[in-house]
């Protein structure tokens, strides 16, 4: 392992009612979250290569866990999104160096598919920031009913010298959703759009 | 009384592997299981509360199991507890403690007949709020090592008319624990204090 893991946390949202109504069946929602050692911390490092190598291998680890929290079978995962948080002592550019160079392909490896963009956020910030992973259909972007996001926080992360990392994934779009737009059965799933 | 309406559910797992200082050879394992329910006797005052107790008692049994699931399904591994309530702003502090008894008894049930007193804590508070779970060993309240505590909340509860209930068990001491006091290697286990 590269990554010098202090913690790993999961979390499992499951929506049961929305205003009274059932969700029927309940969605459900899961996120892994790891906090490392920043490498590159409190200083400038030109040469970023070590943070997407951790990435890498976060993506696959983070996907399992999260796919494992959520119970189910990798491939039938609908949507998916991913977010970091850098402490203060590292840079908005390690957070990037982790989330977009490799992590991503050990997570459609995971899923079995993959074919839209992860959407993702990143931040700086102190012990107890709240991250908001985006979330998307994982084939098809433009799939409305899976636009969403999951909020995670630890109250003991990132340190000044950590970084936050998650990855999220559900088995459902947004409880009770009603608001038009490509449905998911619709899906061609190719150019990761439509 | 009332059926107990849960709108949603909330699994945490923590898994902590140092602190800054040497790796735990087995990383501290915390889990947190919560539920939102409609709280029914917001906005008004119901002296005769105490039937709804009952009524909780097969989510406390529900929780306290989804919690021994999600640190592997074995409740041997299981060394220390805390419960909690977060009420919403139509409700009043006492029907939180109305999951003192269900929560604590569906813990005590599955743990095979823990004996220390289920630490506890509880407020109201508006969506979000973060509510600190005190923990203490299963079976000896004196355990130094096993105080512990962790936070909890989900973002969009409780609502005014809603309750946020809270189980947590962990798996050990807290991961560089070396403050001395009764060890959980010495206690008798009888009375719940040592």
């Amino acid at each position: 392992m590269k990554a010098k893991i202090r913690k790993i946390a999961t979390f499992v949202e499951e929506t049961c009612t929305e205003m009274g109504r059932a969700v029927q069946p309940p969605t459900r929602r899961a996120a892994a979250v790891a906090v490392i050692e920043n490498p590159c911390a409190g200083k400038y490092v030109e040469d970023l290569t070590e943070l997407m190598n951790i990435g890498e291998e976060l993506g696959e680890l983070l996907t399992q866990r999260a796919v494992a929290a959520l119970g189910i079978p990798a491939n039938i995962v609908e949507s998916y999104g991913k977010a970091a948080a850098v402490g203060e002592n590292g840079e908005l550019e390690h957070a990037a160096a982790i989330l977009h160079p490799k992590l991503g392909t050990p997570v459609r490896r995971v899923l079995g598919k993959g074919a839209a963009l992860i959407p993702s956020s990143k931040k700086r910030g102190g012990l107890g920031v709240v991250l908001d992973i985006p979330l998307g259909h994982k084939d098809a972007a433009f799939v409305r009913s899976h636009f969403d996001g999951m909020e995670v926080r630890l109250n003991d992360a990132p340190r000044a010298n950590e970084i936050m990392i998650a990855i999220a994934v559900t088995d459902s779009g947004r409880p009770l959703s009603r608001v038009g737009g490509l449905m998911k059965d619709q899906i061609k799933g190719e150019d990761g759009l439509r | 009384m009332p059926e107990v309406r849960v709108r949603k559910k909330l699994t945490t797992l923590e898994e902590t592997f140092h602190e800054g200082g040497p790796t735990a050879p087995t990383p501290l394992r915390r889990a947190a299981a919560l539920a939102v329910i409609q709280n029914p006797f917001a906005g008004r005052y119901v002296p005769d509360i105490l039937g709804f107790m009952d009524d909780l008692k097969p989510l406390g049994f529900e929780m306290a199991g989804a919690l021994i699931e999600a640190l592997g399904g074995d409740a041997r591994v299981v060394e220390g507890y805390g419960k909690g309530a977060i009420v919403g702003s139509a409700g009043e502090l006492e029907h939180g403690a109305l999951w003192h008894v269900p929560g604590g008894y569906g813990m005590r049930e599955l743990l095979g007949g823990a004996k220390a007193i289920v630490a506890s804590t509880k407020k109201v508070g508006g969506p979000g709020t973060r509510l600190d779970i005190p923990i203490t060993h299963l079976n000896a309240a004196y355990v130094r090592s096993h105080f512990d505590a962790m936070e909890v909340g989900v973002t969009d509860a409780p609502r005014s008319d809603e309750i946020v209930l809270v189980l947590v068990m962990t798996t050990g001491p807290r991961v560089h624990a070396r403050v001395g006091g009764l060890k959980a290697s010495e206690v008798k286990g009888e009375d719940g204090l040592r």
